[in-house]
């Protein structure tokens, strides 16, 4: 599988202008757009081509500038397409207190990623974040947006199972 | 008579299997035959527990938990609809002492109603503040709030009532209220849970908020994190309007309040809030200088009100049973209750609602049950990430903002993180410094290029390098953090690594060549 083709078998359309003009469109009205049209570009294609950011500067009458600094300060962004499945796991402190550092290590070993990679087979992107709100049963994860508590390598290959079927 | 199930869908509650159980359940009833109704609660909040099921009888609910699906045969051959025995089988939520020792103002609802349901909001309390709100007109319902003694349950602690004041007063065409619903801390929850489990206590908090200040616009900043509590807003705020709770008559009072939902986009420093503020009006949230403070120029130039989740839920509790009766909680000059949030190493975690003053070991060992993994506690941090890491000699200190200040801590958002002795308080110093790398907004240079020195340093004695230098170095580096940063967070990353170092100075001695485990 070619990284190409990763944006249609995941479920995201390929980027197309005219379509990202339309979603831009349907937000510009709103009050301070910019984060509202970058999640909903990036809910339709699984990431915000740069293309993006004149299409926005125009519709929001900013600069190209103001847009790309927005599109690069939040960590949510993802400039190029990520794997089919999206793993994020919680670094912080309560999830540390009950071994996830240690935990972190072995599923990058085991998936053969580095933080923010994507796996050699296009399946399974991997990205840390700073607390889940699930800080009660840690080790914590969410694995494409559903949260995964008392995380270890079984229960990740577990929730990715049940994610693709 | 139909049978009533009640199972939450907060999300630690999924995250632990509650939707496998639900479906579980139906399948199981259907097959049965039984004629069953199964109500998607919040968490009470006894999450060592969850997922918690809950059926309606005639002695009030009956608990079980923590349920998996493959137990749900066997409950049900036990007389689960009946309440029957099981080695599952809790009781009464209400009388387990974990709970019974609560007193719950805010959370009186989450984990007990339908969340989505205006009706069932009512029927157990919801909009009797907003009446007493409307009947009592701006200037008493900030009397009342003032009267409360209600501080910012966000952090910093600042007294609502005066906020808000400053805020009537404001002269302007356009005032918004918004909510901080970023909740970055880690070890916090509590604003989670209450949006997830009862939206609507929040929502009209805001209202109230904005009938008193005179808001027509309010926005809730809720971090991407939480896609639940996103999606468990939406639902509520379109409930809330077609109920006329919200919309351009509130309860036909002649107030217009239009409420919106926004997502965050994974940024520590949007939780500080006028960074907030940037983002809400689609910038980089880059941390604006103060003053101007946001109550006089906040959004779009405008007076606005910035609240966390927890400070306006608390205000219909304090608006139907006046400030007077929420002042009486509490200690010195910590008043009414704090949502406390109990995390990481612990063997019975979850959310507890009761007035300050119960001190850490109270809530560690008498709730917690110490830690989980049955290894002698160690390290405790309170208040998030730039919070003071605590050794076992501090944990008779109790919860109230002057009390933990003066042990150079931080009371923050209520969140408590438990370590046993595994932890390396050294490796929790770099952590930190880790954090406000990523983290910081990049603004001031303390806090920019700091946290990347401090990071340096901390790996340089880790690896044995000159470590008395070196710590000499990161003591220095976090005075002129503390003290020439622009916001808490370059200010406050200081806070869990001198504690770190003054509290657990054996970490950071005699260190051989350990290299720092996850490299990035
Ligand atoms: C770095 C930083 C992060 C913060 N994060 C949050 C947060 O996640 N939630 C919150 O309510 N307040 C947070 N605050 C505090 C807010 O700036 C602000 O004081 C608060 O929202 C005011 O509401 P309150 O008076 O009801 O507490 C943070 C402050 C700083 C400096
Ligand atoms: S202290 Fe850090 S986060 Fe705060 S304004 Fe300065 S650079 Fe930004
Ligand atoms: S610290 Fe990991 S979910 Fe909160």
């Amino acid at each position: 599988m070619s990284g190409r083709d990763l944006g249609r078998v995941s479920g995201y359309e390929s980027w197309d202008a005219e379509r990202a003009a339309g979603i831009i469109a349907g937000h510009a009205h709103r009050e301070g757009a910019t984060l509202p049209i970058l999640h909903a570009l990036q809910e339709t294609f699984g990431y915000v081509d740069t293309a993006a950011v004149p299409l926005i500067a125009e519709a929001l009458n900013l600069s190209r500038a103001e847009v790309h600094g927005c599109l690069t300060f939040y960590h949510d962004f993802r400039k190029e397409p990520a794997g089919r499945h999206t793993v994020k796991l919680c670094r912080a402190e309560a999830c540390q207190a009950v071994g996830a550092d240690a935990l972190h290590e072995d599923v990058l070993r085991r998936y053969d990623v580095a933080w923010h990679g994507t796996t050699r087979d296009g399946q399974v992107t991997v990205e840390p974040v700073f607390c889940l709100g699930l800080c009660a049963c840690g080790p914590a994860a969410l694995v494409d947006g559903e949260p995964v508590g008392r995380l270890d390598l079984d229960t990740l290959a577990d929730a990715l199972t049940e994610r693709a079927a | 008579m139909s049978i009533r199930f009640y199972l939450p869908k907060d999300a630690a509650s999924l995250a632990l299997g509650a939707d496998r159980v639900a479906r579980a359940l139906t399948r199981a009833a259907a097959a049965r035959g039984l004629d069953a109704t199964l109500v998607r609660t919040g968490s009470r909040g006894m999450l060592w527990l969850e997922p918690m099921l809950e059926v309606e009888t005639p002695e009030g609910r009956i608990a079980y938990g923590p349920v998996r699906p493959g137990d749900i045969e066997s409950l049900l051959d036990a007389g689960l609809a009946e309440g029957g025995a099981h080695r599952l089988r809790i009781g009464r939520p209400e009388d387990q002492s974990y709970f019974a020792r609560q007193q719950r103002l805010t959370f009186g609802r989450c984990g007990v109603i339908d969340p989505a349901s205006v009706e069932d909001y009512r029927a157990h309390g919801g909009y009797r503040g907003l009446e007493a709100a409307l009947a009592a007109g701006p200037a008493g319902t900030v009397e009342a709030v003032k009267a409360s003694g209600l501080r910012g349950r966000g952090g910093a602690g600042f007294p609502t009532g005066i906020k808000w004041n400053t805020v009537m007063l404001a002269q302007a065409e356009q005032k918004y209220v918004v909510c901080n619903a970023d909740e970055g801390d880690s070890g916090t929850f509590a604003d989670r849970m209450l949006m997830e489990g009862d939206p609507l206590t929040l929502i009209e908090g805001m209202t109230i908020a904005a009938v008193a200040v005179g808001a027509t616009r309010g926005y809730i900043y809720c971090r991407s994190e939480y896609p639940h509590a996103f999606a468990a807003l939406e639902i509520a705020i379109a409930a809330a309007e077609r109920a006329g709770y919200l919309g351009a008559n509130v309860m036909g009072s002649g107030h217009a309040f239009h409420l919106e939902v926004r997502l965050g986009a994974g940024a520590y420093i949007c939780g500080e809030e006028t960074s907030l503020l940037e983002s809400l009006e689609g910038k980089r949230g880059l941390v604006r200088a103060k003053p101007p403070i946001p109550a006089l120029k906040g959004l779009f130039g405008q007076p606005t009100l910035v609240n966390n989740v927890l400070s306006f839920a608390a205000v219909p509790w304090i608006m139907e049973h006046g400030g007077p009766a929420y002042a009486a909680y509490g200690m010195g000059r910590s008043l009414g209750t704090l949502p406390i949030q109990l995390a990481g190493n612990v063997k019975r975690g979850g959310l507890i609602e009761t007035a300050f003053g119960l001190t850490l070991r109270e809530v560690i060992e008498d709730f917690g049950g110490g830690t989980a993994s049955g290894r002698p506690l160690r390290a405790v941090q309170v208040g998030g990430p730039l919070g003071a890491y605590f050794p076992e000699s501090l944990l008779d200190t109790p919860l109230d903002y002057e009390a933990f200040a003066a042990k150079k801590g931080l009371l923050g958002h209520g969140g408590i993180v438990v370590f046993d002795d595994t932890v390396d308080l050294a490796r929790q110093a770099r952590f930190a410094f880790e954090f406000c790398v990523a983290e910081s907004c990049g603004k001031c240079t303390p806090c920019r290029i700091g946290a990347v020195r401090g990071l340096e340093t901390i790996d340089k004695v880790l690896a044995g390098e000159s470590p008395r230098e070196n710590l000499a170095l990161v003591t220095d580096l976090c005075e002129v953090m503390t003290d020439g940063s622009l916001c808490a967070m370059g200010g406050l990353t200081p806070v869990p690594v001198m504690s770190a170092l003054t509290h657990f100075p054996e970490d950071f001695s005699g260190r051989g060549a350990k290299l720092p485990l996850a490299a990035e």
